[in-house]
């Protein structure tokens, strides 16, 4: 139980630094920290799935996210902040905080999910006939490959389209005018 | 007492997202809330001293042995639903990275108060 207190507070600490520091290369390299520490923590939560998409798509993240920020002239931010408005920032969030710690003592003990009581949840169900109905012994690869496999074909076609966009973006050859597409007449 | 911690992630990926002008930085903010939200969606799902959704052979061999382990496994559907959302995060991440580089191209900067001009 301790094991979760302190990922939990390492990842607190690292996205504090990212968030605050003024160099955008530490930032990002603190981001890649913190889900690090995420990818461990699922691991502890008895997650093995989710801890092994975390790592690989946070590899991918941070080539990504490095790719975007090194070789910039202007990595380090600079300039006046405004300080009412930060401040004004800072206490609204603040009370959003309070207010949302309030909801989590509606929920059930951390520990004691909700389906463990109720014998008729589509959890249970997987649980009892995944093996039997879908041949996998994994129960998450059942869901997502059998019983919810309409999600994943949607999760295919929003990575999909995603990338045909940052693609689009990032097309060089975006401009072509009218002169450079006609032919040149022998003469 | 976990639930608050991550909700005091998600509150900082928020504060990030609002208050920073540097575009990388709101993009930093918003894979924070991500991560923030699916160690969430988890928690809720994690029993003390379970196991892992994977059935081993031996739990089909009686009834009483299947309802041992529904009654010690960890909940498999957000396991489901936040693989499908880590997924996601990525091409959102991709899109996001990509107009940033185009926007410092553009305007030279990645500060949003200074892309001000429309430059055709």
């Amino acid at each position: 139980m301790t094991i979760f207190y302190i990922l939990l507070i390492f990842i607190v600490i690292a996205s504090l630094i990212a968030v605050e520091t003024t160099d955008l290369l530490s930032a990002v390299i603190c981001v890649g920290a913190m889900g690090f520490g995420v990818s461990l923590l699922f691991l502890f939560l008895r997650a093995p799935d989710i801890a092994i998409t975390q790592i690989v798509v946070e590899i991918l993240g941070l080539i990504i996210l490095i790719r975007a920020t090194i070789s910039r002239d202007l990595t380090f931010i600079s300039g006046d902040k405004e300080f009412f408005a930060t401040i004004v920032s800072v206490a609204i969030v603040f009370v959003i905080f309070l207010a949302g710690l309030r909801v989590f003592e509606t929920l059930p003990e951390f520990g004691t999910p909700v389906f463990a009581e109720r014998p008729d949840t589509a959890s249970q169900t997987y649980i009892r006939e995944g093996l039997a109905k879908t041949g996998a012994a994994n129960v998450v690869a059942s869901v997502i490959l059998d019983y919810r496999a309409y999600d994943t074909l949607g999760e295919a076609t929003v990575l999909f389209t995603s990338i045909i966009g940052a693609t689009v973006i990032l097309r060089r050859s975006a401009k072509r005018t009218i002169d450079t597409l006609r032919p040149v007449s022998p003469s | 007492m976990p639930y608050a911690l991550s909700f005091l992630l998600f509150v900082i990926g928020l504060y990030c997202a609002v208050v920073k002008k540097n575009m990388v930085k709101i993009v930093l903010g918003i894979l924070i809330m991500e991560c923030a939200v699916n160690l969430f969606l988890v928690m809720l799902g994690y029993r003390h001293e379970g196991v892992a959704p994977i059935v081993d052979r031996t739990h089909l061999e009686s009834k009483a042995a299947l309802d041992g382990f529904v009654s010690i496994a960890v909940d498999p559907l957000p396991q489901a639903l936040v693989l499908t959302a880590i997924v996601i995060s990525l091409g959102s991440l991709a899109l996001m990275i990509s107009i940033c580089i185009r926007i410092y191209e553009k305007y030279g900067t990645f500060d949003i108060t200074q892309i001000r001009r429309l430059r055709g």
